[in-house]
Order: C-alpha cells, then structure tokens, then sequence
C-alpha cells in the first residue's frame, strides 16, 4: 500500500488528475464498505445485547438461580403444581441428544457423497451429486416438518415401539437438512488435497480404499469434523421441523422412542403465547440466550478445529 | 488380494450410500411433486385464498414471496457486498476480525424464531414500521447477511494472487484493483452463491409471522402506486408469503381441502427453488464465460 | 493500533442506533393515535385497524375484515389481522402498537395492572371437545375419568371401558388459552405435562396426531371436529351448539377482543361491524364458533355462571 501512495507522485498533469479520481474513489470504496462491516457489526451487537437483555432478567430481576434453570428437570412455569419452576435440563438434553444423533447418522453418509464426488468419480460424481445437495439445502424446513409427520412419524410408529413421535425421529429429519452442510464442507477439504499426496500413495502400490483410508481421510479429519460441528450447530438452532416431530414433552425421556423437548422447540411452542415481560416470557429469553452460547461454542470449537488443521 | 477385495467392497459402499442421497432427495421432491401438482392449475395459482370455502389458491402468497424476495435482495446485496469486500481485502487479519467473522458464523445459524421476535419487539413495534414487506425484509436480511458476507469473502479469495499483484505492480488503487480486476472475477461466484441463498427467503416462516405478517390486504392489481395501501407493491403493507401460508392452514386451516392446497403450495415452493438452482447455475455459467472469455474449469 | 479507530466508530454508530431506537419509542403513541383521522360524524370513517393475536379467532376476525372492508361506506378503513397468540395480542393492544388484541382467555389472567385498562368485547363463544383415535372403543367419558387420564392415574382404555390399548395424551403447551380453558371447565384443575404425553401447538397438528396414532386422546375446538377423530361425550352430554347455549355442556369459552380504552371511531365500527346480526349469525355460525348473543348462561373472569 505504501507503494501506491508515493509511487506516482512525478507524473504529468493529465494522469495526476486521473490520480485524483482514482483516489478518490479508493476512498469513497473503502469507506463505503468499512461502513457495511460497521452495520453488520452494528446489527450483530444489538441482537447480542437484546437477547441478553432479555434473557438475563429472569435471573436479574425475577430472582430464579441460575443452577436452578440449568439443572432443573421440572419445567413448570404456569405453576401448575404449585410454586412455577424453570428447569431447562430436559431441553439442554433434548437438543443435545438430537443434534448428535443427526451428526451420527449424516456424517458417514456426507462423508461418502463427498469421496464419491472427488474420489471414486470426479466428473459426473460432482456433476450429479452437487445439484443434490444443493436442492437438498434448498427446501424449506416447513416442507421437512410437514414431510416429517407425513412420512417419517408413521414410519417409526409402525418399525418402533411407541408413537413414531420423539429424538429419533427429530434427528431422522434433521439429518437429512444438515447433511448438505457438512458434505460441502468434506468435499471443499478433499478437492483441496495436493495432488502429490494421493499420486504418491497410489505410486507406492496402495489400492484406491487403502489411500483413501489411510493417506486421505486422516489428512482432511478435522476439516470434516469442522463440517460436522458446523451441521450440529446447525441442527441445534432448527426449530420448525424438529417441533413438529419430536413431541415436545418437558421431560427427559427413557427411550428415542418418546416425547421430548429441545430448547427451540418449546420457545416457537411457547413464545406466541407468553405475555412479553412475564417471567415465563424471559424464561424463553434466556434460553435463547443459552442456545446463542451454544451456537458460538460450536463455532469456538470450529475455529480450534481450524486452527489445528492449519499446523 | 485381501487389499483389492476391501478396496472393491469400499467403493461399492461409498457408490451405494452416495445413491441413497440421491434416492433421498428423489423421493422427497417425489413425494411432494406427486402429492401437490394434481392441485397445480392456473385459478390455484392465480386465485385469493379461501378461509372456509373450498377452492382457495395462492395468488398474493405467490407474488407476495417473489415481491419480498426482490426487496430481501435489494437490501442485502450492497451490504453483504461492502461487508464481504471488507473482510477480504481490507480487514487485517487479527483478534477483531476474527471475532467479527465467528459472530457472523454465530448470527447465521440462530434460530429464526429468535429474530423473528426481535423483528417484532424492535423494527415492528420500537422502529413503527409495522408489519409489513418492509419489516420481512430487514429481518430476512439478517439472516442473508452472513451468508452474503461469506459468499463475497470466499469469492474474493479465491482469485488468484496473481492478478492482484498485477494490478499492484501497475500502481492501480486497491478500489480499482476490486472493482477492475478482482470483481469480475469473482462475480459468477457471487452471482450463484446469492442466488442459492435467496432459496432461504421462500423458504423462511418463523421470521416472518413477526414481521411481515399472517394476512394480506386485499390487492388492486392494477394500482402501481406504490404509496397506495392496496397496491401490490407498496412495500409498508402487510403481506403473507408461501411459507408461512402452508404453516397457517396446516396448523389451523379450516378449509374442506387444507391439506391439498398445503401439499399444493409445497410443490409450487420446491419448483420455485428448483428453478433457482438451475438459474443460478446457468446464470454464473454465462457470466464466468462472458468476464473471463473462457470455458469453466471443473 | 490502527484497530481503535474503527472500534470506536463502531462503538458510536452503536450508540446512535440505540439512541434512535429509544427516541422512537416516545412518538410512537402518538402516530398510532393519529392514524385514524377524524372524528367528524357528517364524513366518513377512514384510518387503518391493526387487530393481533389468538390464531384461533384469526379466521373470523380475517373474514369478517374482508367483508367489511367491502361495505361502501367502510371502503377507506384499512383492516389488518395478525396471528401470533394471545399473548402476542395482549401485549401489543397493551402496549398500544395494535388496535385490537385477540385473546382466547381473559385479559386477567396473563396480565397484572395492565388488564384494567383493557376493554373487553366479547365476540364469539368457542367450544370444546375431548376427542380419542376412533380405534379407542370408548364414547363417553365423564369428568373424573378425564381427570385420571389426564393426571395419569388411568393409562388404558380398558379401565375406562375402551379396548385394551395404552393412553397417549395430545395436550397444547401449558402456556396456551385452548389448554386453559379445557383444563378449567373440563378438568376442573390444572395438570402437569405427564412423560411420554404429546404436545402440539395447533389445532391441526392435534387432529392430525389424534387422527393418526392409536390410543390417543386430545381436545379440539368445534369447527375442527370431524370423522376422522372419535368424538366423546363429556358426563354423557354431547358437545353440540345447543347444549353449550343452554349451559348444560361446560367447556367453552369466550373469544375477546381488547381494546386499550374505549375504541376510536374506525375500530369501534369494525368491532360494532362483529357484533352485528348479520356477522353473529351468519360468518361466526359459518366458522364453527357460537354467538354470544345466542348463549343463555354467562360466565365471569372466575368462571362462576349465572343464567
């Protein structure tokens, strides 16, 4: 940049004006996009500080303890039973359960649809396999709800004890709507390869699987885990498609096979109906608050991820 | 040959889970195709809905979803472009940037419910824009913005050094280099990657029962004064897209035949995402050929 | 350190913004208040009528907005209706950003103070049925049976009088005004959210689940009910209009419409606009909800009734 500045200093009138105009316009660019970063930023601190805001009152100004709303089991808040309770461990279980359980079921599907893509076939692999998945990021999550209680809850009632309903079928569902971003992230890591690296193997007389499992896969390893966080984060912030499926019990259930409750579930359940203000409504707040923490500790664990994989 | 055989049943594994995706994909576009397009006809898309009454269609819903996806972009694309263009080229990497990428991360995937009611509590109700297009759009934007963001960053970084090199060693201004060199390069990749992103404003719900509302006004298709309360295309109206349409009358839909016009409003919203995809597709094909004139790689 | 300077822009846009957001609160009473413009009888009425809230009352308020806005003499009224929930509608029409707060319940019973200021009018009466998977063999049920299922102390049919088949409960959040009213007029107490029991947050949801899953029992309002669900007597009375009006089946419950105050001219004509024959007896019977002039019984806040 130094460079740019004092380079043209001694040239003629004529370009020096074309100097002017190019500066200028550097200026006017550079302003106008440090203005967008200063918005986006903007925006990103006020939903921080609105969440929070929120959320934080029902420990602040409502007085529920904070151990209390994390280790709770008994999510009570209308007081039915008494005094109101707000223990959300049901839901933190909920989520968790549900998103690693559709981790485990699209990892070893996204990571074959990504060999497939650059490994086994590259040319119409990619060519067929990348609309795919695509289309598949595509659809709507109303159309995955409505497809999850046409199709994929009756299924489970009739293979399955129980009324299809719950985490299995939850992380059947999401499975399929994370599987597009962790195999875009796997295909990425693998069509980066150096070149080198897969033509010595096969040079030293390694079979296509051999190099694949044990010169590739363990190169890319914590790309592919950096997809796969990223498809949980994703699956845990969903909330449409898994509140139609899952049941929403607020309890912590004893099979996959029954009702059950994650974090976003109960706010779209609940949120419409709560007072705005009232301790139940900031209740939902805070878990909001607790998912957003969540969100950035998947991504902590993204950056960590990369991180390493840069060394 | 133990190392050939484990090799043959490997890729036959691979082979066999990488067509149950397709399989996957196939039978849900299937199974919303076949359910929805016998629904399919010009009155249904055409039409007002009906609260009780069978034979209601999704006309406004239709024009509603494309209107607020035009204002979604008009908003989103100089901000996300600025902003990308900012944290490739001028940002220095550091702790701040770096922060203010894994916040962005962060804003991307919260649940949409989340800032649908901030939507509510501030740009509905604290800034008076009431439930309207306008409302959707900004809130759409959230959402959009990241991914914006991250689509123009990558696009930008992935041009060659090379070339901005080049253009250093010519002495151009680094806005000229942006909007000379690296841009055209880098816009077929915008293009589609913007295209794919905007599938998530036909597709949003939660967001926008908070913000753009559950009901349309009665429209006057031949009124295009944009200030006027019914005209299709005054932004500061109320409007209900496809999504949230389907979500209303699966939820409390009181008409004999909810549940064909559900599955028929489906299908019209995985057309139109398909028809997305392939213009994208086509769309940063014609443009890479046009900015470099060469063929695309790969 | 060149890092301050955008920091501390950053910062101060931040600051502006919020200022902003804080200086638009205070006039925005005073936009919505002159939203409607005059008050001039001789002219006629125009302004804008935003009405929010209950999705249950949403088709009605919806289709009777259409109407209305068809009248010659409403033609400049604007009328917007927004789903959302009651909660939503009671804490916007209190806050004084909608016109109208739909509401399946009493003000009273989500809000503290702020229900005082709130006017009730009483558009429609919603009634209630328990309905089970027509596979549960049972079709009348009376209160105490329904109190054992819903408490879990009876978890098959067959001690009820059904097949041998588990109970599966299809309840609403707690939080919800179907819930409250089915919980205080059919159960008489309200019930914690059993194990395994299902919750769904719509009426359509409900009857898709009931409809569905054997065993399986949930309530629904009226204009839902169909064959696809098995419809149970509640105490051996049939839910049906004519013993709701009479009093003789209890689980029902108004539908409300609030106003902050006494309406302003253009909402007070939409809301007379409901009330009038034509809509009660015609659009309100249409959607499957009861007129209120046609119930014989009234009921307070506390649920106390007098003929």
């Amino acid at each position: 940049m130094k460079v740019i500045d004092e380079g043209p200093v001694q040239v003629q009138p004529a370009r020096s004006a074309r100097w002017k105009k190019h500066h200028a316009e550097d200026l006017a660019g550079r302003s106008y996009t440090f203005i967008c970063v200063a918005l986006l930023i903007v925006i990103i601190i006020s939903i921080i500080y609105f969440v929070a805001s929120k959320g934080l009152a029902t420990f602040f100004r409502d007085g529920v303890s904070l151990g209390d709303f994390l280790f709770g089991t008994t999510w009570d808040p209308e007081g039915n039973q008494g005094e109101p309770q707000y223990g959300v461990l049901p839901f933190i279980f909920g989520s968790f359960a549900t998103s690693l359980l559709a981790a485990l079921i699209a990892s070893p599907l996204s990571i074959c649809a990504s060999l497939f893509m650059t490994e086994i076939v590259p040319g119409w692999g990619k060519k067929l396999l990348q609309p795919v998945i695509e289309l598949l990021a595509g659809i709507p999550s109303v159309v995955y709800g409505f497809i999850g209680l046409t199709v994929v809850v009756p299924f489970m009632r009739n293979v399955f004890p129980g009324q299809g309903i719950g985490i299995a079928a939850g992380a059947l569902v999401l499975s399929v709507m994370i599987l597009p971003t962790i195999t875009s992230v796997a295909s990425d890591a693998l069509s980066s390869l150096p070149r080198g690296l897969k033509e010595s193997s096969f040079a030293l007389g390694a079979t296509r699987w051999q190099t694949i499992s044990r010169v590739i896969l363990p190169t890319v390893l914590p790309s592919i885990l950096t997809g796969v966080v990223l498809g949980m984060a994703r699956a845990f912030g969903e909330a449409l498609a898994v509140q139609m499926v899952i049941g929403n019990a607020p309890h912590i259930p004893r099979s996959l096979f029954e009702s059950a409750s994650t974090l976003t579930s109960v706010i779209t359940l609940d949120m419409g109906n709560t007072v705005s203000g009232s301790v139940h409504s900031n209740a939902l707040w805070s878990m909001a608050l607790a998912l957003m923490f969540m969100t950035f500790i998947f991504v902590l664990i993204v950056r960590l991820l990369e991180r390493r994989h840069r060394i | 040959m133990k190392a050939k055989l484990t090799d043959k049943i490997a890729t036959f594994l691979i082979v066999v889970l990488s067509l149950l995706i397709v399989a996957v994909l196939v039978g849900l576009i299937g199974f919303i195709l076949v359910r929805g397009l016998s629904h399919i006809n010009w009155s249904f898309l055409t039409s007002v809905p009906q609260t009780i009454r069978a034979g209601g269609g999704i006309g406004p819903q239709l024009f509603n979803s494309l209107f607020l996806l035009v204002l979604t972009l008009i908003i989103t694309i100089p901000l996300g472009l600025g902003a990308g263009i900012y944290m490739a080229e001028y940002a220095k990497p550091g702790k701040i940037t770096g922060t203010i990428r894994l916040v962005v991360e962060v804003l991307s995937s919260f649940p949409s419910i989340v800032v649908g009611l901030f939507g509510l509590l501030l740009i509905v109700n604290t800034f008076g824009f009431g439930f309207s297009l306008f409302s959707g759009a900004l809130v759409l934007t959230i959402f959009n913005l990241p991914l914006m963001v991250r689509i123009t960053e990558q696009a930008f970084r992935s041009v060659p050094k090379e070339q901005k090199e080049a253009g250093l060693a010519l002495g151009l201004t680094k806005w000229k280099i942006i909007s000379s060199v690296l841009f055209p390069v880098a816009l077929p990749s915008i293009v589609t990657g913007t295209v794919l992103a905007a599938g998530r404003v036909f597709g949003e719900a939660a967001a926008l029962l908070f913000t753009a509302g559950m009901s349309t006004p009665r429209l006057d298709f031949t009124n295009w004064n944009p200030l006027s309360p019914t005209s299709p295309i005054n932004p500061f109206r109320p409007a209900e897209t496809l999504a949230v349409h389907i979500w209303k009358i699966n939820s409390e839909g009181l008409a004999p035949d909810a549940a064909q016009i559900a599955a028929g409003a489906s299908a019209v919203l995985v057309i139109l995402v398909l028809l997305f995809n392939l213009f994208a597709r086509w769309l940063g094909g014609v443009l890479y050929r046009a900015m470099t004139a060469s063929k695309r790689m790969g | 350190m060149k890092l301050k300077k955008p920091l501390l822009m950053i910062c101060t846009l931040a600051l502006v913004v919020m200022l902003a957001a804080c200086g638009s609160k205070n006039t925005q009473e005073d936009s919505s208040a002159s939203g409607t413009a005059n008050n001039d009888k001789s002219s006629e009425l125009s302004g804008s009528v935003l009405a929010v809230g209950s999705t249950a009352l949403q088709p009605l308020v919806e289709q009777t907005a259409q109407k209305f806005m068809a009248e010659s003499q409403y033609s400049k009224i604007q009328v917007q209706v927004q789903g959302g929930g009651s909660g939503t509608g009671l804490t916007q029409v209190s806050g004084g950003q909608a016109d109208i707060g739909n509401s399946d319940v009493f003000a009273e019973e989500k809000l503290k103070d702020e229900a005082k200021e709130l006017v009730d009018h009483q558009v429609a009466v919603v009634a209630m049925a328990a309905v089970t998977n027509p596979d549960a063999g049972v079709d009348n049920l009376t209160k105490q049976q329904l109190v054992d299922i819903f408490t879990g102390k009876v978890t098959n049919w067959k001690e009820v009088g059904g097949k041998d088949e588990a109970i599966v409960i299809v309840n609403r959040p707690s939080s919800s005004g179907t819930r409250k009213t089915f919980e205080k007029y059919a159960l008489g107490a309200s019930t914690e959210d059993l194990k395994g029991s299902i919750q769904e947050e719509s009426s359509g949801t409900v009857k898709k689940i009931v409809s569905e899953s054997p065993g399986s029992i949930g309530y629904l309002a009226l204009s839902y009910l169909d064959d696809k669900v098995k419809v149970v007597k509640y105490d051996g009375v049939e839910a049906t209009v004519e013993n709701v009006t009479s009093g003789k089946y209890p689980v029902w419950a108004y539908e409300h419409m609030y106003t902050k105050g006494e309406p302003k001219p253009a909402v007070k004509a939409f809301l007379d606009y409901i009330a009038s024959d034509a809509v009660q007896n015609g659009d309100v019977v249409e959607l499957g909800y009861i007129p209120v002039s046609k119930m014989e019984v009234k009921r307070d806040v506390d649920g106390n009734v007098s003929k």
